[in-house]
Formats: C-alpha cells, sequence, structure tokens
C-alpha cells in the first residue's frame, strides 16, 4: 500500500515537473475565469491575440454564480491566472476573502471613475456594465390585454398577476442585482414592500438571469425582469421583445477583470489587464454591450434602449456585497417558503 | 471452496505453496481495490461528513449548521416536497409498470419484443429530458397545454411526470423480473380448484411477486427523491433537496449548507437501500429448484386489453421522444415553426459546445473500458478470493455503498476531498480522470452485483480443478471466467457507458471547461434559457446511447454463439 502511494506520488511529481518545463518553452498559458456569454469568447481572445499572440488564453466559462463559486470553492488551491468578465460584486466577495492581486494596469487614469475598485491600486477594473430591463413580449400582451409596463412600481399592479418570472437572486447574479438596486432606489422598507406587492405577480423565479427574457422571447411568460443586452439579442433573432428600462432607475452591475493572488504567471497576467482596458478592447465591449468603461468612446448599439446611461443608479457595490447574505436571507425568508405545495 | 482448498492443501505439499503464491496476488489485488473505493468512496463522504459540522472559517461547530438548517422553512419545506415527489411518483410508476409488467408475464399480446423496447427507452435519456418535453407539451405555449385544465406544469406535477417517465424501466425490469419466476404449478393447481382469475391474481400473482413490487418501490423512490435533473428544469419554484443543493452551493457559495443539505437528502436514500436489501436476503429462499416456467394461455380480450395498455405507454415514451426532437428543430418556437438545424449550432451556447458531446463520448468509454474491468475483478476477488475474509467483506461493503449515495451528493464530496490543497491526489481535479472516477463510483453497486451475480452462476470446482493441474488462478481467470461470464461483462460496460452519457448529477459540480460534458451542456442550456438547443443536444445523446446499444446487442449476440454454446448444451 504504502509502494503504491509513493507510486501516485512519484508520477504526480512527474507530472508537475513535465507540465512546468512544457510552459517554460512554449507561449504562455493563462487560465482565465469568465462569465462572459459564450458567443463572444472566441472573438475576446482573437482580439487580444491580434496584440499579443504570446499568450494563449484557456477559458473557464460558465454563468456569474457558479464561477464565482468554483473561485471561492479553490480558495485554497487557486486554479486561475486571470478573471476577465466577472461580476464586479462577485470580484468583491472574493477582494474580502483576499484573493485579489493589486495592480493598477497602465491606462488607468483613462477609465470611468465608477469602473474601478476604489482601493489603492485597485483589485480590480470594469469593462462594461449590464444593466437591468423588462423583457415584454408584445404579442402575449396583447392576447391577455396587458398595457405596457414603463416603471417597476407598474409591475405591482393587479393586471399582471402570474405574467411575470423573475430571477431567483439565492441563484442568480442579475436577481441579486435587482433586488439589491430596488432596495436603494424604494430604501429599505419600501424595496421590500415593493417587493411584497411584486410577488403577488410573479407566476415564477428562475434560477438564471437571462432565462426570464428568453422565456419572454418564447411567450412562455408576458414579461421577464433581465437585463437588456438578453433581451436586444433576442430581439435581433427576431423574437417579438419590446425592452423597457423603468422610470425609477436601474440596477446595474459591471462586468470586471482581476488578477488571481498566487499566479504564476504574474507577467502574462499583468499584459492581459493591460490590454482589457485599453481603447481596443472598450471598443470590443461596446459590440455589445451600450455602457463600457472608457464611456466617451461609446457608440449606440442596435435594439438596445438610448436612454440607459441616465437611468443607471449609483449603485453601492460595497454595501451590496457587505450586505448581500443577510438580503439574501431575508428574500429566502419572505418568498422561497411560499413554494411549498399548493394543497 | 475453502474447505476444499484446505484439503487439496493437506494432499499435496507444492500445491500448498503454489496457491499460497497465488493468494499473495489475489491478495494484493484486492488490496488495490478496496484501496480504491476507500479513496472514490469513503474518504470523500468522510470529507463532506466533516464539512457539515465546521463553519466556513474551518472551526469546528459541532451540530450549529443543522439546528440551523431545521430554523431555515423554507429548506425544511423541501424534504417534505421531496418526500411528496419520491411517494407519488413510487405509487404511479410501480402501477403502470406493474401492469405493463403483467402483460408482458401473463398475456400472449403481440409485439411484446417491440413494446419491452419502447419501455427502455428512458434509459437512455438524460433524466432532464422529459422536463423539456413538458415544456413544449404542456408549457404557457404547449401544444395541448389545455390537457392540464389550468394548471401550471411547473411544479409537482411536471416534476412527478418527468420522473415516472425516468424511473419506469427500472421498476418494470425488476417487477418483470419477479413475475418472471412464477411457479405454474401453483396456477395450475389453482385452476384445478375453480379459483376465479381474479382470485388467482390476489392469492397467487399478487405474493408471488410481492417482493419484486417492494424492491421496485424503493429504487422508484430513491430515484426520484434524488434525481436533480426534472426538478432543476421543471420545477418552477417547487424545491426539493436535490436542488437546495445545487442552489447552496452553485447560487450562494454556502458549502457548509450544501454539505447539510446532503447529509439529510443521504438518509432517505440510505433508508430505502437497507431496507430493500433485507427484504432482498428474504426472497432468495422464495425460490424452489423444482419450479415450472409459466406459459400463459392465449385469451383474446385479455391480449387485446394488454395490448392496447401497452400501446398507450409507448405513446407516453414516444410521444414525450418525437417532442423534444421537433422542439430542437423548430427555428423559434412558437413563433417560427419553420424546421432548421440552427438550435444544433452548439458553439454558440453556454455549455461548451459540440466539444462537451465528444468529451461525453470519450468519457463514457473510459468509464465502461476501466469501470469494467475494476468493477468485474473486483467481484471475482469477493466472490473467488481465499482467506482475507475481513477485508473481502469490506470491499463488499464499499461496494454496495453508491447505490445509497445519491449523484449530488458523491459530486460534493468530491470537490471537498479532491480540491483539498493537503491532498496530493488534488491534481486530479479539474481533470477527464475525475469524471471517470466519480461515474464509476456512482454507478458501481449495479455493475458489481451484475458481475457477482454472473460468477455464481459458475461452478467453484472449475477453481479447484485449475489449482490440482498446477494452474495459476489469472489463468482460469483469463481462460475461463472472463469467457464464460462474457454476456455480464458486456452487460457492464453497456450499462456504464449509457450512465456515464446521462448522469448529470454527480458529474455537475465536476466538469472543467476542457472537460465540459453533454448531460451538463442540456442543463447550463437550458438554465440560460436556450430550451431548444437543450433539447437538440439531449437527442443527439439519446442517439448515441441507442446506437451503441444496438451495437452491443449484435456484438453480444455474435459473442454468445460462441462463448455461450455450453448454456445451451447444458440447457438439453
Amino acid at each position: 500500500m504504502k509502494n503504491i502511494l509513493f507510486g501516485v506520488r512519484s508520477t504526480v511529481a512527474a507530472a508537475l515537473v513535465f507540465g512546468l518545463s512544457h510552459a517554460a518553452f512554449g507561449a504562455t498559458d493563462l487560465t482565465v475565469y469568465t462569465a462572459v456569454e459564450a458567443e463572444d469568447l472566441k472573438k475576446y481572445a482573437a482580439r487580444f491575440n491580434e496584440d499579443h499572440p504570446d499568450i494563449k488564453i484557456n477559458w473557464v466559462r460558465d454563468s456569474t454564480g457558479i464561477v464565482t463559486a468554483k473561485l471561492l470553492a479553490e480558495k485554497e488551491n487557486p486554479r486561475a491566472d486571470v478573471i476577465w468578465g466577472l461580476a464586479a460584486t462577485s470580484l468583491l466577495l472574493m477582494k474580502g476573502e483576499g484573493m485579489l492581486h493589486a495592480y493598477a494596469p497602465s491606462g488607468l487614469d483613462g477609465l470611468d471613475s465608477k469602473f474601478r475598485d476604489k482601493s489603492d491600486p485597485p483589485t480590480w477594473t470594469g469593462m462594461d456594465a449590464w444593466v437591468a430591463a423588462i423583457c415584454v413580449n408584445t404579442v402575449e400582451s396583447e392576447k391577455h390585454n396587458l398595457p405596457t409596463p414603463s416603471s417597476w412600481k407598474d409591475l405591482t399592479k393587479p393586471v399582471y398577476k402570474g405574467h411575470v418570472a423573475m430571477p431567483n437572486p439565492n441563484s442568480s447574479g442579475t436577481g441579486f442585482l435587482d433586488v439589491s438596486s430596488w432596495l436603494q432606489i424604494f430604501g429599505e422598507d419600501g424595496g421590500w414592500a415593493f417587493m411584497d406587492a411584486l410577488h403577488e405577480n410573479i407566476g415564477h423565479y428562475t434560477h438564471s438571469g437571462s432565462k426570464p427574457c428568453k422565456q419572454a422571447a418564447r411567450g412562455e411568460v408576458a414579461i421577464g425582469v433581465s437585463f437588456a443586452f438578453r433581451g436586444a439579442k433576442s430581439k435581433a433573432s427576431g423574437a417579438p421583445l419590446e425592452v423597457i428600462i423603468p422610470s425609477e432607475g436601474i440596477g446595474w452591475d459591471m462586468e470586471a477583470t482581476a488578477i488571481v493572488n498566487g499566479t504564476k504567471k504574474l507577467d502574462a497576467a499583468k499584459t492581459l489587464v493591460d490590454w482589457s482596458i485599453t481603447e481596443k478592447a472598450n471598443k470590443m465591449y461596446n459590440e455589445g454591450y451600450a455602457v463600457i468603461g472608457i464611456q466617451r468612446l461609446a457608440k449606440p448599439v442596435e435594439h438596445f434602449p438610448d436612454n440607459i446611461p441616465q437611468a443607471m443608479i449609483d449603485n453601492d457595490f460595497e454595501w451590496a456585497a457587505s450586505n448581500r447574505k443577510r438580503l439574501l436571507a431575508e428574500w429566502q425568508k419572505r418568498y422561497d417558503s411560499k413554494s411549498e405545495p399548493k394543497s | 471452496m475453502a474447505t476444499t482448498a484446505v484439503q487439496v492443501g493437506k494432499g499435496s505439499g507444492v500445491l500448498k505453496s503454489k496457491s499460497s503464491s497465488d493468494d499473495r496476488v489475489m491478495r494484493l489485488f484486492i488490496l488495490v481495490i478496496g484501496g480504491y473505493l476507500v479513496i472514490a468512496l469513503a474518504l470523500p463522504l468522510y470529507a463532506m461528513f466533516s464539512k457539515s459540522v465546521f463553519n466556513s472559517d474551518g472551526s469546528f461547530v459541532g451540530l450549529s449548521n443543522y439546528f440551523s438548517y431545521f430554523q431555515t422553512p423554507a429548506l425544511v419545506y423541501s424534504i417534505k416536497n421531496s418526500l411528496f415527489v419520491g411517494i407519488i411518483t413510487t405509487l404511479i410508476t410501480v402501477t403502470i409498470a406493474f401492469i405493463l409488467a403483467y402483460g408482458f408475464t401473463r398475456s400472449r399480446m403481440r409485439g411484446k419484443p417491440l413494446f419491452k423496447t419502447i419501455a427502455m427507452i428512458p434509459i437512455l435519456v438524460p433524466s432532464l429530458l422529459p422536463g423539456i418535453a413538458l415544456i413544449y407539451l404542456f408549457g404557457r405555449q404547449g401544444v395541448i397545454n389545455w390537457a392540464l385544465f389550468g394548471n401550471e406544469i411547473y411544479g409537482p406535477i411536471g416534476i412527478i411526470i418527468s420522473e415516472v417517465f425516468f424511473t419506469l424501466p427500472h421498476a418494470l425490469i425488476i417487477i418483470i423480473t419477479g413475475l418472471s419466476i412464477a411457479d405454474a404449478r401453483l396456477y395450475e393447481a389453482a385452476t384445478a380448484l375453480r379459483a376465479s382469475r381474479i382470485r388467482i391474481f390476489f392469492t397467487v400473482t399478487l405474493p408471488g411477486v410481492r417482493y419484486g413490487l417492494i424492491s421496485a418501490a424503493f429504487v422508484v423512490f430513491t430515484l426520484a427523491v434524488t434525481d436533480f435533473g426534472a426538478p432543476k428544469v421543471i420545477g418552477g419554484d417547487f424545491n426539493v433537496l436535490a436542488t437546495d443543493i445545487y442552489k447552496q452551493v452553485i447560487g450562494q457559495q454556502n458549502f457548509e449548507m450544501g454539505a447539510v443539505v446532503s447529509v439529510v437528502l443521504l438518509i432517505p436514500a440510505a433508508l430505502a437501500f437497507f431496507v430493500d436489501r433485507l427484504v432482498q436476503k428474504k426472497q432468495v429462499a422464495l425460490l424452489s429448484a423444482r419450479a415450472v416456467a409459466l406459459e400463459p394461455k392465449p385469451d383474446r380480450r385479455f391480449d387485446n386489453i394488454m395490448l392496447t395498455y401497452a400501446i398507450i405507454v409507448s405513446i407516453f415514451i414516444l410521444g414525450i421522444l418525437g417532442m423534444c426532437q421537433f422542439a430542437a428543430l423548430f427555428k423559434f418556437f412558437p413563433y417560427n415553426l419553420s424546421l432548421g438545424l440552427t438550435n444544433y449550432q452548439f458553439d454558440l451556447m453556454d455549455g461548451g459546445g459540440w466539444n462537451s458531446y465528444f468529451n461525453s463520448i470519450e468519457m463514457a468509454s473510459y468509464t465502461a473500458i476501466f469501470g469494467t474491468i475494476i468493477v468485474f475483478y473486483g467481484a471475482y476477488l469477493v466472490e473467488k478470493g481465499k482467506g482475507f475474509g475481513v477485508i473481502r467483506g469490506a470491499v463488499q461493503f464499499l461496494a454496495m455503498l453508491p447505490m445509497a449515495v445519491p449523484g449530488m451528493v458523491l459530486g460534493l464530496a468530491y470537490i471537498f476531498f479532491f480540491n483539498a490543497p493537503s491532498n496530493p491526489l488534488n491534481v486530479l481535479y479539474h481533470t477527464m480522470a475525475i469524471l471517470v472516477i466519480s461515474t464509476i463510483t456512482h454507478f458501481y453497486t449495479v455493475s458489481h452485483l451484475t458481475a457477482t451475480t454472473a460468477l455464481k452462476q459458475m461452478d467453484a470446482q472449475f477453481e479447484s480443478v485449475a489449482a490440482s493441474l498446477k494452474q495459476p488462478f489469472y489463468r482460469t481467470f483469463l481462460r475461463v471466467t472472463v469467457p464464460v461470464c462474457t454476456p455480464a461483462i458486456l452487460d457492464i460496460s453497456i450499462y456504464l457507458f449509457v450512465n456515464a452519457m446521462t448522469t448529470v448529477s454527480a458529474v455537475v459540480f465536476l466538469y472543467s471547461p476542457h472537460t465540459t460534458l453533454a448531460s451538463v451542456a442540456v442543463l447550463n442550456m437550458d438554465d440560460a434559457g436556450d430550451i431548444a438547443p437543450a433539447a437538440a443536444m439531449g437527442m443527439m445523446i439519446f442517439y448515441t446511447a441507442a446506437g451503441v446499444k444496438v451495437l452491443h446487442y449484435l456484438l453480444s449476440r455474435g459473442i454468445e454463439s460462441r462463448t455461450q454454446a455450453w448454456r445451451i448444451s447444458v440447457a438439453n
């Protein structure tokens, strides 16, 4: 038994040595964790390689919740070198755990002040903002005689009963973004009162943030609380959708970039993070997102409502991150326990 | 067996030394297999139990995680919901399966092989697939959603229909076996006593099959309670334990609470398993060597009723499958129903694209090859090995344990164990190897039982004769045991392959970007709302599993005609 164990260990050691020497001779491989939409990943890597062909990106892509869980699970033994394209609120969690390497990338001054960690040097820098929005299926609305909502409060009117879907904040980053923004817009008591009323109209809660909009696109619900990017994409693919920016203002979060503490490839990681805030990168983000880190470069994006930058609330990310546990528990207590079988 | 060896040993000194060097090799191998099970099963489970009594900072908190679990109403409702789904599914599935099995064994209806094949289809698809089909059938835009009379498919109704679809073949296999061992002499006696058909049913048929029914009920219950796919896809806001684990770990990164829910989920599964083992032991005593096989007599009316019933069940199964295939081909349901292959552009979706599909085939092949070797050899050592009784008993126990461990629990346990920085095995984390190991372990028990059953049928004298001819045990193993057991070995490999293609629960925590799997891609695409591509990928899994199954059928017929001829001559 001891011999077998020794055998395993020496194989492991051999594999490690081989792996390291391999890395030293070839191009640098960077393991990059991301929640960027799957369809955009190849483009991102290709554009980066136009300027830095010697660094190969190995993507680890999953939804925000899963990538965050993975990173936290691997806290003691990180596998990622860089995080490129994950919610800032998730990165703040990791910052709190001391998992991020503080680094001021060159060109930091060009970024909008919202789009960077407040610490100096920052632990993360922003890429683009994804904003909450309401996806309304025009065909279904007509069928059920639903007026088009123009504000969050509209969604609590009895006429919408059973026609609204929203993401469960306990499993979706977008869901949490909604909840934390409502509490900031309406104040803590007003926010919960709003959600109490909204809960009466909710047909079902989903696990993912893009699902309500995709369900609205197929007419599975009439109205999906989701984010604008998803609505614009579904509209582009032919869904009878209207993307609404509610008048009270919208919550938002940004996709952001950070270096993982303890990476053995710090130089390559810095190169990538430097590139991630260049004008070229920002123009690339602008192909899908209306609001980007260097906003003066931004051009309007098709199917996106044009009043987004004005509607974005002054989101307090630190507050959201530090109150996350409490808010999620409160939400679960209020709305999740009502999900028992209706007998 | 042991006494034979001892007597032979006494007779000749040479033989004794020969068999003891054999023994040493055998003991080494059994330690290897035992070591595998300890690393792949016992230690990860231990890691999970210990995680449930620590807090996120890593300090020991005793049972306080459990207290806070039971003080959270939302989480405790899930226990009730899981039991509710489990019990209703069990009642429905066992009833449907029993009537179908009754038709297969007690009537002379036409088309039995065809209907049996159709009834086995659900084994070849991931449990997410029926949920997806139900959304297309009964969702808000569903093609026949009037059939629900305004009820919502999202929730217990959808979960239960999906689970019935998913568990039906498992119940059917067990109940057919139970009904097949009926003794024709009892029926003759009953008929001679002029008992009515109904009376015979209640006094002969039902008591005869009762252990099969109990066993089927426990298997269905365990599957329904621990399944993750159906509630994830169609559960809506109806929380069950399996989705709670996912939400705790993936949504809230609360690994400690995930471990607590895992332990809670382990309880009903383990309980059902051990009760079933007790019942199984009793059944063996019931079989009589002098039983005469029952040949059903033709009865036009009864045969037609059974045929109609089989057709209805087949429509249910094929309807769900067909709906999925159409869902995959519609360009934009329900607004553009023209057909096309746009939903097969997996590279534009979540879930890893076409790579996932090929990864799944690779993973399933490795699982089938290595799993069959490990399982069969392990069963051989437990069954035919000499001495070392305690270790062999321990291996036997570990081999039975995976049946009681839900996949979600195993997957989570693997994260805790294999990603610990102090564990030298953590190089396995994020590799294909860990997916293969977890899948072999997850499906170990049924494979092990198949191997054990085949090995038990072999006369123990093969080994003693071989020993007296001074043949080393491995020669007997390769020249006699393996060829004789070829059908069982093929069965094990196909079982492992198909399950590796369709499984979601354990691997959902373990895949990496380079090892995304088709079944997980179905889950992730559905999660992102891309339900049509999810259906398309699910059908790819089905076609692959079905293709391999057909290949297996042809192959096993060819091999059987060559290696199993002796069985026919024995029967004659």
